[in-house]
């Protein structure tokens, strides 16, 4: 009989378009510890990518890689918006600045990570504009304030600072933060880990309707399986720094094929 | 002469369970053929594996040998073995799948839930809603609860949530499995009428259904899994992982 893990998937072809990311052998060595390990990663227009995995399963890792804040000890990184770079890698920190502050947003778990938390929530928005050369004060204010609507934040609270915001408003600064100069790829690092269930659903029910209106391809990483499985269309599930198996989400959490994800899957409460 | 939608050849399933050191036989050996505007029904007793076959060939379930050839308007593909990306493509042009399960998403309004398929297939927000509206009513759901969030709603009425968003968009393929459990005589006779505009149009169905006599006059032919499988059991687990 035929084991399914040993059976290969065809390569895809009725779509044709080129992945948006493309990621070959990545991996990275922290003293002993092996956070990622030979990892390969593939994510298309307007699909959104789960990685699920328990803590240190080097998901987070494989996501900073993602957006060039940490360097891999090897690996290939190329995404589809510069085509003629062969691995973004390669680049000088200035160049990789470029291309993450342009053409990558991200949301992190911790809001102090990614929002400067004393000044206005605007003004943290506008801060990714500047940096793409926007300079007249209006243009920056409208196209501030357009990024935090869509993130559906109350717009009357744009001038106060995240520090006075709750958890769930930081969440939404923040991703009017990363989509603001409306990017290729948004990477989600547990973007609703710490926050209220309800919360929690307004946040994933607003990062669904935008991903969907932009098509925009979102990775998302999280240990909460049924975050990933109401946002996800594909998901890879990593341990100790590799990847274990990946599929449709239906598939992986309702036919699990590797011993580690039938655990995960029915340890969920 | 009518066009083949679906020809499955030698579908096996069994599903590993590592904790048990076992694995669980539930079919093999699996040959059917599905063209345009067919319908087929799948009986046979309780855990003969009618549930899975759909879900295998929807590859919610990875199948373990065999084929399934769709016939997509995108060309000929093996669902057994297409990869992930394009299986996800299909889905959301060209196949469906029909439970009596609703997936709702916390805190997401019924008409948002049935529009959304609409949406993604690239029609304006205003021509989804009002559809989703008509089909919302079609099916029985009170006005009162169209702006509110399915996952408060009683068993029945999820259901008929789930109906209007799985019918709303014209499929080349339809996998029905048993979507007229716990609906009332009213939602029932509206999913009979709208299945058999779908098969009409010439969408393929393969259905499980707890009673055939609700759609008795849709089917074309059927399928007795009872006698095309062997029963399931438990084999020894000796593939390495």
């Amino acid at each position: 009989m035929i084991a399914p893990e040993n059976v290969k998937l065809a390569a895809p072809q009725f779509v044709t378009t080129p992945p948006v990311l493309t990621m070959r052998n990545m991996a990275k060595v922290y003293g002993d510890v092996v956070a990622v390990d030979n990892v390969d990663v593939t994510a298309y227009r307007g699909e959104v990518l789960g990685i699920v995995g328990e803590s240190g399963s080097g998901k987070s890792t494989l996501l900073r890689m993602m957006n060039l804040e940490e360097q891999p000890d090897h690996g290939n990184y190329k995404l589809d918006i510069k085509k003629d770079i062969d691995n973004l890698f390669e680049l000088d920190r200035f160049a990789q600045r470029q291309i993450q502050s342009r053409h990558i947003g991200i949301v992190y778990q911790n809001p102090h990570q990614g929002l400067l938390m004393k000044h206005s929530s605007s003004g943290n928005v506008a801060e990714r504009l500047l940096i793409a050369g926007e300079r007249s004060f209006a243009v920056l204010r409208e196209k501030a304030s357009d990024a935090l609507a869509s993130s559906e934040f109350p717009l009357t609270r744009m001038d106060a600072p995240p520090i006075e915001l709750s958890g769930g408003m930081q969440q939404r600064v923040q991703l009017a933060k990363a989509i603001a100069l409306e990017p290729e790829l948004l990477l989600l690092d547990e973007p609703t880990t710490g926050l209220d269930v309800s919360v929690q659903a307004l946040v994933l029910d607003t990062l669904k309707r935008l991903q969907q209106q932009r098509k925009i391809t979102m990775v998302i990483v999280s240990h909460d399986l049924g975050v990933i499985r109401t946002m996800a269309d594909r998901v890879m599930v990593m341990k100790s720094g590799k990847v274990v198996e990946q599929g449709l989400v239906d598939q992986v959490f309702q036919d699990p094929q590797h011993p580690y994800t039938q655990q995960l899957v029915h340890a969920k409460l | 002469m009518t066009q083949s939608v679906l020809e499955i050849r030698g579908l096996e399933k069994s599903f590993r369970m590592h904790h048990l050191d076992n694995q669980l036989h539930a079919f093999s050996g699996i040959d059917l053929e599905l063209s345009q505007g067919e319908f087929v029904l799948l009986k046979g007793a309780n855990g003969v594996g009618k549930s899975t076959m759909l879900r295998t060939i929807y590859r919610t379930y990875l199948p373990v040998a065999g084929e399934v050839i769709f016939h997509s308007a995108r060309g000929r593909i093996d669902l057994a073995r297409a990869a992930d990306i394009d299986v996800a493509l299909l889905r959301a042009e060209e196949i469906g799948f029909v439970t009596q399960f609703l997936v709702a998403r916390p805190r997401v309004a019924a008409e948002e839930i049935v529009a959304e398929p609409l949406i993604l297939s690239g029609k304006s927000r205003q021509e989804a809603i009002e559809k989703a509206r008509h089909w919302l009513n079609v099916f029985g759901v009170k006005e009162k609860l169209w702006r509110a969030y399915p996952t408060t709603f009683s068993g029945g009425e999820q259901q008929k949530v789930n109906l209007a968003r799985a019918l709303i968009l014209p499929r080349r393929l339809l996998l029905l499995d048993e979507p007229t459990a716990s609906l009332d005589v009213g939602a029932r006779s509206a999913l009979v009428n709208r299945l058999g505009e779908l098969k009409a149009e010439g969408v393929a169905m393969i259905g499980v259904f707890h009673h055939p006599g609700d759609v008795q006059e849709l089917i074309d032919r059927t399928i007795d899994l009872s006698v095309e499988t062997k029963p399931r059991d438990m084999e020894p687990l000796n593939v390495a992982v």
